[in-house]
């Protein structure tokens, strides 16, 4: 690739936080850097994938909105993780982070749990056991 | 948090790089008066790989990878200069910032493995789950630490919490406050032979693995399953699968298509310091090589945008990829007889 040709697509990708040097050809034939904001097709590929996750937030939403899951799951999803990687951050079995997906085991756990699920996921305990909030977040 | 040391900032000069591994490296060994470009790094440690593994899936997805795993570049690059490095985990989080700050105090600037996506200073969109990420730490301020992130262009800092959590990230590669640091450097570096070995381990990954997922065979391998997948998964799961491919390709630190334009850059560096011509023509046949793995990214970019159809540029898609297998398969055979 020639520098010139370096694209500068911005989506917004980079949040203007810093540009991405791409390695190019100057016009004496010597290789250098081009700092670049970005690029169509890359911008297509990485908006596919947050479609993808902003989907399944929003199905997951839903069902804990209707009383079918509980809101781990929901903060699960949030977080772009799985019940299995909850549950190294949790240091429990996998198998109990699936259990609390049900409403009803959910409802009984305890405080400490709570919180640590809470820490987790970055919000604070009453924001956790709050469904109501799960209107707004759209 | 008791602050138990003072403010200690050490002269460390930051630069930005493509890939974070190179870019570490580089870093730290530009503070022991050691001056390697980032494609040098990546051209002596290996770093140009291809493989595309179906049964390795990450978010459901199959993964295809234009490097080695995490850590294998910076392994070789120790191993070829002849510098030592220290390396420590550590089961007690709180025990891995004391050692962090008596580092510190010793004047020693100390790289560190951590995860994505707890890291506050990284764009959003690019904040997911991967624990492979690598950043130095070269002084402490009113308490945050003073973070030299090759990504970043300029300076960060975290507090004792940001940094604590980012090194105890969990999941795939967990960091476990994993730190290295270089321990003994030696006086004369045989650039010449480094670069030698370079070259050649990576002529064999890309030619000789004898499994069809790795090298040459690989790009290969993708194409028979690029061809099939529309018809096996259906317009939406196929567009996500080939999406994949290019987020690997063009990823941050990649320096972009897949690493091919890094290695162009370091083909001529090496070609000057060898003094072999033959290595600045391959540099810029690499480069060429680059644009057709953009052509790739710009058709999977079109199927992607309209994944909600079925799409015969799947087939276009998959041809590009034998063409591409084809000179890559040329190109590195010409590069293993160049330094022979």
């Amino acid at each position: 690739m020639k520098t010139n040709d370096v694209p500068q697509d911005d989506a917004n990708m980079l949040q203007g936080k810093f540009k991405e040097p791409v390695y190019s050809i100057d016009t004496d034939g010597n290789y250098t850097t081009v700092k670049s904001v970005g690029w169509d097709p890359k911008n297509a590929v990485m908006q596919e994938a947050w479609d993808n996750v902003n989907e399944k937030i929003e199905q997951t939403r839903q069902k804990v909105l209707s009383g079918n899951l509980s809101p781990i799951a929901y903060y699960i999803e949030k977080n772009i993780m799985d019940a299995g990687l909850v549950a190294k951050y949790m240091g429990i079995w996998k198998w109990k982070v699936k259990r609390h997906l049900k409403p009803r085991n959910f409802e009984k756990l305890n405080d400490e749990i709570l919180e640590k699920y809470a820490k987790v996921f970055s919000i604070s305990k009453e924001e956790l056991v709050d469904i109501s909030i799960l209107n707004n977040h759209k | 948090m008791v602050n138990i040391i003072p403010n200690i900032e050490l002269n460390f000069t930051h630069k930005q790089f493509a890939h974070c591994e190179n870019g570490v490296v580089s870093n730290l060994l530009r503070y022991y008066g050691i001056e390697l470009s980032e494609p040098m790094v990546f051209g002596i440690g290996s770093g140009l790989f291809f493989s595309h593994m179906p049964f390795l899936k990450v978010g459901g997805i199959p993964v295809t990878s234009f490097r080695p795993l995490p850590g294998i570049i910076f392994k070789r690059i120790s191993r070829r200069l002849g510098i030592k490095f220290e390396k420590h985990k550590y089961s007690n989080p709180h025990k891995a910032m004391d050692a962090l700050d008596e580092n510190l105090k010793n004047n020693i600037p100390t790289g560190m493995l951590v995860g994505i996506y707890h890291l506050t200073y990284f764009p959003d969109p690019y904040r997911f789950h991967f624990n492979a990420h690598n950043i130095v730490i070269y002084g402490k301020k009113d308490n945050n630490y003073l973070i030299s992130d090759p990504i970043m262009e300029s300076y960060e800092t975290l507090t004792y919490d940001e940094l604590l959590r980012v090194r105890y990230a969990k999941g795939t590669f967990a960091p476990k406050g994993h730190m290295y640091w270089a321990k003994t450097i030696p006086e004369n570096i045989d650039i010449e032979s480094a670069i030698i070995k370079g070259i050649k381990h990576t002529c064999k990954d890309m030619l000789t693995i004898p499994i069809p997922m790795f090298g040459v065979k690989g790009i290969k391998f993708l194409s028979k399953k690029v061809r099939s997948y529309p018809k096996k998964f259906g317009a939406r799961k196929a567009a996500s699968y080939t999406g994949q491919i290019v987020r690997a390709q063009e990823e941050i630190g990649t320096g972009g298509a897949g690493f091919r334009y890094m290695y162009g850059a370091f083909l001529q560096e090496a070609s000057v310091i060898l003094k072999n011509d033959e290595l600045k023509k391959l540099s810029y046949e690499l480069s060429e090589i680059g644009d057709l793995w953009r052509e790739f990214a710009v058709i999977i970019g079109r199927i992607v945008k309209n994944r909600n159809k079925a799409d015969e540029s799947y087939d276009k898609a998959a041809d590009l990829l034998l063409v591409i297998a084809d000179r890559e398969e040329k190109f590195f055979k010409k590069l293993k007889s160049s330094i022979t």
